[in-house]
């Protein structure tokens, strides 16, 4: 049954992620303006351009452009960057890491300040503690992460300078890593002043990103509590004398997460895409501000390269968590 | 939600009261600016480079929140800026709502192959990053007012569509939609007003949720300098130069900041008051 399941996402998936490759490959196809004459100084000849044209697979037709490079595609070759001169596929490689670990580094905030919300809000039921939570939620819900990231940059980066608000790393540091895995590279290597370096840096980009997710985990995290707390076995622990607490953190939060964990990764992926402008604002070294920097300068293959992966990352996650749903929901799991 | 309805109306109208008394400010500021904007919000005066707002030492009468590193009025450029906000929040929410709900009835409604396709097409638009497809689109198409609009409206008509498509969907299994057709009546025509009828209040919160997600989005595009041309002032464009004069003139950042959190706060708040006006459940 879960197999069955598995490999019809499967299925859904690869159809998706062509479509996605697609959709791209037209969008930026029909795009008027030559990425060729940008990329030669303005007495380049004709046939200096014709060249280069050829170079890049340019001559061809757009359907013939389309299977050779996704022939090379499935050969793990998303071609060159007009812009950068380098193999995309190693361009995307070192600078996935930093969204990736930005964006881990945003979900591990979100459930630190989502959670104990919910659980306090549950137990705060009707109370002015439950009040000030929904309207903080409603707060937190309706600002988007780009206003989030100005905000904080005014707060923490200039009223009261205690965080980095610009880079990844500070550039006079001397770096040891093999990986383009910082943080967790740093912890692996005990260097706890490169961690903490790090993380100055990631704080206000990660907060940002993490504020709408907080709000949505506490919201429908505080939703399933309540509900499964007038269940009869949550009743039962209370008379059995637990406290109100350890009911919720013992009985309660197990059979109440399921919900939230489902939303949870589809509102993930709505986080990593904020990482697109976020990157940007606090010039992050990671894939989103490169993309933003290859559809300006109009770079093709680096543009396409970069959106497949987003999507790949996009379709992976809902994968997991369908997956996830699957195994841990009894009823799918027997049925 | 379950907490909207525990709600007394009376906060609910307050809600509303705030959240519309802001956007109207916004809407006659923009209708209105030539008349209500103290300067002219291109003029350049390098003698009265940033200045700060009127409350603090060394600011000049007139300029009631400063200037910018040109000299700019920044009250003016704001306001000058709200018409470039509220024009793409109006087209492209409506534009969005229009192909959304289109789609979404023909999916609804027909189910079949049509709904598997536009099915397919909202999961391929789903796995875009959203901001990474508006610069994507704004690029192709080149900057413009134009442009902007197309774009969200590109971008965001899937959520108007997955409402739609579902309340659609519903609502052509009732006994009723055949029973009309039994009767001798249309029936896509009946289930087009059941339908409306039905989703309106969801279509209404939507709309407003979406003006507020265009605002931001043209922010963000003109931060990144790929919206209208860069003369014409607007909210991104502002918060863009205040974010590099950020540790000079702390005040171009901060005016921006406070009319795009309070005009998108105020379109998601309408919404929802709007909506639990009307919903007949909530009410």
């Amino acid at each position: 049954m879960i197999f069955q399941r598995f490999l019809i996402r499967l299925l859904t998936m690869a159809i998706t992620l062509l479509g996605v490759s697609v959709v791209v490959f037209v969008i930026i196809r029909v795009a008027p303006g030559d990425p060729i004459a940008m990329m030669l100084p303005p007495g380049a000849s004709d046939d200096d351009i014709a060249r280069l044209r050829a170079l890049y697979g340019l001559d061809r037709s757009i359907v013939e452009q389309y299977f050779i490079w996704f022939s090379g595609v499935l050969q793990g070759n998303f071609g060159t960057s007009i812009s950068l001169r380098q193999d995309v596929m190693s361009l995307v490689l070192s600078r996935l890491p930093a969204t990736l670990e930005l964006s881990i580094f945003a979900l591990f905030i979100a459930l630190l300040i989502g959670g104990p919300l919910a659980i306090l809000g549950a137990r705060e039921q009707g109370t002015a503690v439950e009040a000030g939570i929904d309207v903080a939620n409603g707060a937190a819900l309706s600002i988007p992460d780009f206003l989030w990231g100005l905000a904080l940059i005014l707060l923490f980066g200039v009223l009261w300078p205690v965080f980095h608000i610009s880079g990844r790393v500070s550039p006079r540091l001397d770096l040891p890593f093999v990986t383009q895995f910082y943080l967790f590279e740093s912890i692996l290597r005990f260097r706890f002043d490169l961690t903490k370096d790090l993380i100055g840096h990631m704080f206000m980009p990660a907060l940002a990103l993490a504020l709408p997710l907080a709000a949505i985990i506490s919201q429908l995290l505080k939703i399933s509590l309540k509900e499964v707390m007038t269940l009869d076995y949550v009743t039962l622990a209370r008379v059995k004398g637990f406290s109100e607490t350890s009911v919720i953190l013992r009985e309660a939060l197990k059979n109440a997460a399921l919900p939230t964990l489902t939303l949870i990764g589809v509102q993930f992926t709505f986080l990593i895409g904020g990482t697109v402008i976020i990157e940007r604002l606090f010039s992050y070294e990671g894939l989103g501000n490169m993309a933003i920097d290859a559809v300006i300068n109009r770079d093709l293959p680096l543009i396409q390269g970069i959106v497949l992966v987003f999507a790949l990352i996009f379709v992976l996650i809902n994968l997991a968590v369908d997956m996830m749903y699957a195994l841990l929901n009894p009823r799918l799991r027997h049925g | 939600m379950a907490d909207a309805r525990a709600l007394p109306g009376r906060r609910l109208d307050a809600r509303l009261i705030l959240a519309g008394a802001w956007l109207a400010i916004v809407l006659i500021a923009a209708i209105f600016a030539p008349l209500v904007a103290p300067h002219d919000p291109l003029m350049q005066d390098l003698m009265l480079e940033r200045l700060p707002p009127f409350w603090m030492p060394g600011s000049e009468p007139g300029f009631w929140l400063g200037t910018d590193s040109l000299g700019r009025d920044l009250l003016s450029r704001l306001i000058f800026g709200a018409r470039i906000a509220l024009i793409v929040a109006f087209a492209a929410a409506i534009a969005a709502c229009v192909v959304g709900s289109t789609l979404g009835l023909i999916a609804g409604y027909f189910g079949g192959w049509p709904d598997r396709i536009i099915s397919r097409i909202v999961d391929i638009w789903m796995a875009f990053p959203p901001v990474l497809f508006a610069i994507l689109l704004v690029a192709v198409f080149g900057t413009g007012l134009m442009s902007v609009i197309i774009a969200i409206a590109v971008i965001d008509w899937t959520r108007f569509c997955r409402v739609i498509r579902a309340e659609a969907m519903s609502q052509s299994r009732m006994d009723y939609v055949e029973n009309a057709r039994i009767a001798g009546f249309g029936r896509f025509r009946i289930m087009i007003s059941e339908v409306l009828s039905n989703v309106l209040p969801s279509i209404v919160a939507l709309l407003s949720l979406e003006m507020g997600i265009a605002v931001i989005v043209e922010a963000i595009l003109s931060f990144v300098n790929l919206s209208i041309s860069s003369d014409d002032p607007t909210w991104g464009g502002i918060i863009a130069e205040g974010r590099l004069s950020i540790h000079q003139a702390w005040w171009v950042l901060v005016f921006p900041l406070i009319a795009l959190f309070l005009t998108v706060l105020s379109f998601s708040q309408f919404g929802e008051g709007l909506k639990s006006r009307f919903d007949p459940v909530l009410r």
